[in-house]
């Protein structure tokens, strides 16, 4: 029982970091309609960002994390301005293409820069372990889960709420008719890109505590796999999102702590190919009708 | 020209005095479907027969485009049962109700723009030119006998609307006009025993609608087969069609030969009463 | 008269396919004459592998026009499964009957994969597929990587099995030959007109008769079974080969080399395939900086052909090209 619950909470874990990787693959996706491939590659930058920040600068924790957000924020907001935004109109292809560009192009830019030695994430703050009826829970692992928790509640907050959100929900809807209704459709896809990339800045720094060292292909895999998560939620839908992240995170911790820690990759995959061939709209996507 | 009652057991036709074979090529008994809780269409009771020109009309949003997709199992109808040539097609899908006999058009064009004229008609024929995939990948004897039928065929019906010239160019770079010719053609060449028009002369100047009349009657004439269009041209449907149905809200409001329509009170009131004002 | 023999288009593939058989008798001359250095002739293998390649996943991504992340997939798939073979009859049966067999074999055996992952295909598009191929990419290299038959994480020992550049030249030949051969007739026949159909638009491809179920299928089957053979082929190139190098980073380099060279242009597959595959070697100069050079270029290339005005030019260009070619046909 003990074990179980072990891995329920690393995996809820695990789980909030694909969910807040993943958000920024839905939300770009439900904007701007494209599979942002470079979107796991902000979050190893993130990670060096707080290497350098921290064990270089000697920065003090809470000014590294101003710092990866800033950093992340604006690189995405970057990547979107000169490698996307010129491919408005392109075909579906050509941005897919462009993105896997900017991923190999961030990935060689950071070895050039750090090498292809792995780093050390520092620990940022030092947490004592919580021991609850003989479960002892990491201290890394509640911060997580406590932050993801409180990000998710302001992100479905904001995009419900605020006016920024509607016009980020009437883009994603329709382009055109939310630039007749006075939206600049330009503006919404860049703060898109920010939020995106400012969440993907949070997962870096958890990535970073949780699994410590760090290279230049690091966000290859968490990205493809919280992209796996997008698309098994439901992509475009915020909730999806998280539920897809969440589940992802725990099939991955439960199929490593019962069946192998070599098959959970293939395990967690078919669970993905399965969801999409029973309901190929994702868990909390919409089925769209093609209009004859 | 009146319209003729059919026995009481089955709607009433559009069948009209000129058809020489009365046997029906398409029923649709009590057709419905429902998009969440809404009656896009509903009872639609038509018959057409073999070799019939028969029309729909309605104002914009009537169902009309929605009947052409249940007929051709783009949807799957919610209710009632269309009969084509007597069988239920209900369990076929786009695909073998094509093969079963109905070809239509798209009211936006939807050709295959990288393919050239010529490959477009000729495409439309997959199921009639008779080799395999393996003659298809290492071109074997029987797939030279193949695409010579093929082209034979695909340049006989592109001299329908003399368009042999263009079998060559990519259809995307056809003018409007064209494009929607060669749509006809394109259905043509499946051989059907039931060809769906939606919006034919959409576009068209009056003297291409003209010849678009002559062109409907000349097809109906050569391949002895039923035409259904959907058309707001007004003098294209009265001239053309033997029988017409109107559509308003889902609903047939009126059914019968064009001067029956022309007069039914309804009609003027839910259609082209407003056409007049305009 | 004159009109029937043209219903066999003159395809610019077959064009090409007789200046690939000039360039391979060229090379060959070179590499047995013994004129080629020993880094060029080591490249004329991976070289071929990689058309073979990206021709077969041309068909999938330029000819039906899906996307699929999971080619070196299959390729692995063919790799392993032709490779055991190859290993277990090697003291039975000489190269020339042995190599042939289990490019074959393993072509089967990947085109029975390209099937299964076909079938999810039917029901979804885009880049909801093109993450399912992806995930079964990675799916079969997971498995491959976790089986004793295959070496597991250590890798397969091929050494019974390893051949050089000169002995494995002719079988690449025929492979690259016949590839390009099948996708030219299979474009020029009902069947790659039924599959280009589908991709311009499928619902009009659907009223028209055309089975979507069964030419997706024959699709993936195809495109699968020769990337399962050039596998095959690359492994006895190889004296130890590891599943985790087939991963989704493999798959997408080859969905570079089709983007960049063309969607369905088997000419353009190739020379991609070339200059990708050579540039690495010969931009050796550039050092550490040379994959970011790979990066920059990549992205250029698709803002450049993505804008506007270079669209118009070439365009315009294109146009001129067609009207010069119209002229000449009203000539004769």
């Amino acid at each position: 029982m003990t074990h179980f619950i072990q891995t329920l909470i690393s995996g809820l874990s695990l789980g909030s970091i694909y969910a807040l990787i993943a958000l920024g693959y839905t939300m770009v996706y439900g904007i701007a309609k494209m599979l942002n491939f470079a979107h796991g590659d902000v979050i190893m930058i993130g990670a060096y960002t707080g290497i350098i920040a921290v064990l270089t600068a000697g920065m003090p924790p809470v000014a590294a994390v101003f710092l990866c957000v800033a950093v992340c924020t604006l690189l995405g907001v970057l990547i979107e301005r000169f490698a996307y935004k010129p491919l408005r109109k392109a075909s579906p292809l050509s941005v897919l293409i462009t993105a896997i560009g900017v991923s190999y192009l961030l990935q060689n830019v950071a070895l050039i820069a750090f090498g292809s030695q792995q780093k050390a994430f520092p620990s940022l703050i030092t947490l004592p372990a919580v021991t609850v009826g003989g479960i002892s829970i990491d201290g890394i692992t509640i911060l997580t889960l406590a932050v993801t928790a409180v990000i998710m509640i302001a992100l479905t907050l904001f995009i419900n709420k605020t006016k920024l959100g509607k016009a980020m929900r009437a883009v994603s809807e329709d382009k055109g008719a939310a630039e007749l209704m006075g939206i600049s459709v330009d503006r919404t896809i860049t703060m898109t890109f920010a939020i995106g990339s400012a969440l993907a800045a949070f997962a870096s720094i958890f990535y970073g505590m949780t699994y410590v060292y760090i290279k230049p292909t690091t966000g290859a895999m968490p990205g493809i796999k919280a992209f796996t998560a997008a698309v098994f939620g439901g992509i475009g839908s915020v909730p999806g999102a998280m539920l897809g992240g969440i589940m992802l995170g725990l099939i991955e911790q439960f199929s490593k702590t019962y069946i192998s820690t070599l098959w959970a990759d293939a395990i967690v995959f078919s669970v993905l190919v399965l969801v999409l061939i029973v309901k190929p709209s994702g868990l909390l996507g919409k089925t769209v009708r093609e209009k004859v | 020209m009146a319209t003729k009652l059919i026995p009481v057991s089955r709607p009433p036709a559009l069948l009209t005095e000129r058809d020489a074979d009365k046997t029906p090529v398409l029923e649709c008994i009590d057709l419905g479907i429902t998009f969440g809780g809404l009656k896009a269409v509903d009872n639609f009771n038509v018959t057409i027969g073999r070799t019939e020109i028969a029309g729909l009309i309605g104002p914009n949003g009537a169902g009309k485009t929605t009947i052409f997709n249940l007929l051709t199992k783009i949807y799957q109808p919610t209710h009632g049962t269309i009969l084509l040539n007597g069988k239920d097609i209900h369990d076929l899908n786009t695909t073998q109700v094509n093969r079963a006999g109905i070809a239509r058009t798209f009211q936006n064009i939807r050709l295959f723009p990288n393919l050239t004229v010529e490959e477009n008609v000729s495409v439309a024929m997959d199921s009639q030119i008779p080799y395999g995939l393996a003659s298809g990948i290492f071109h074997l004897p029987s797939y030279r006998r193949g695409e010579k039928v093929a082209h034979e065929r695909a340049m006989e019906l592109l001299s329908i609307f003399h368009m042999e010239n263009f079998a060559g160019a990519k259809s995307g770079s056809l003018p409007y006009g064209a494009q929607r010719r060669l749509e006809i053609l394109r259905a043509l060449a499946t051989n059907p025993c039931l060809l769906l028009l939606d919006e034919p002369a959409a576009g068209m100047n009056p003297s291409e609608t003209a010849e678009l009349m002559e062109n409907i009657r000349t097809i109906r004439d050569t391949f002895k087969i039923a035409v259904l269009l959907i058309e707001h041209d007004m003098s294209l449907v009265m001239n053309v069609c033997e029988g017409i149905a109107v559509l308003n809200f889902g609903r047939i409001i009126a059914k019968g030969s064009p001067e029956d329509i022309q007069s039914d009170p309804a009609v003027i009131e839910a259609y082209l009463g407003k056409k007049k004002e305009a | 008269m004159e009109k029937i023999k043209k219903s066999i288009p003159l395809n610019r593939d077959y064009v090409t396919l007789a200046v690939v058989v000039v360039i391979y008798g060229v090379v060959a001359v070179m590499l047995y004459g013994g004129g080629l250095t020993r880094q060029v002739s080591n490249m004329l293998i991976p070289i071929s592998v990689y058309i073979v390649l990206a021709v077969s996943l041309n068909l999938v991504v330029g000819l039906l026009g899906e996307l699929s992340l999971g080619h070196a997939g299959f390729m692995s798939v063919g790799l392993f499964t032709g490779c055991l073979l190859s290993i277990a009859l090697s003291s039975v049966l000489p190269m020339p009957v042995r190599l042939p067999l289990s490019m074959i074999f393993g072509g089967l055996f990947a085109a029975l994969f390209g099937f299964l992952v076909g079938l999810p295909a039917l029901r979804l598009k885009g880049d909801y597929l093109a993450i399912v191929t992806l995930a079964c990419g990675e799916i079969i290299k997971n498995i491959i990587t976790n089986l004793n038959i295959t070496g597991g994480a250590l890798g397969l020992n091929t050494n019974a099995i390893y051949s050089n550049s000169k002995k494995l030249l002719p079988y690449a030949f025929v492979l690259v030959c016949l590839t390009i051969l099948v996708m030219a007739n299979l474009k020029s026949s009902k069947q790659g007109r039924a599959i280009m159909a589908i991709r311009d638009n499928r619902i009009a491809a659907e009223s028209i008769g055309i089975n979507i179920t069964y030419f997706k299928l024959a699709v993936f089957v195809i495109a699968a079974f020769f990337a399962g053979a050039a596998g095959t082929l690359y492994g006895h190139f190889f004296a130890n080969v590891k599943a985790a190098s087939f991963d989704y980073n493999m798959s997408i380099e080859i969905l570079v080399i089709v983007v960049l060279g063309g969607m369905g242009s088997v000419s353009g597959s190739i020379i991609a395939a070339i200059v990708l595959q050579a540039l690495p070697e010969v931009s050796r100069a550039f050092g550490d900086y040379r994959m970011l050079v790979y990066a920059i270029v990549l992205i250029l290339v698709m803002l450049a052909t993505n804008n506007p005005k270079v669209k118009l030019m070439l365009e315009q260009y294109k146009n001129r090209k067609n009207r010069r070619k119209g002229a000449g046909k009203e000539e004769t």
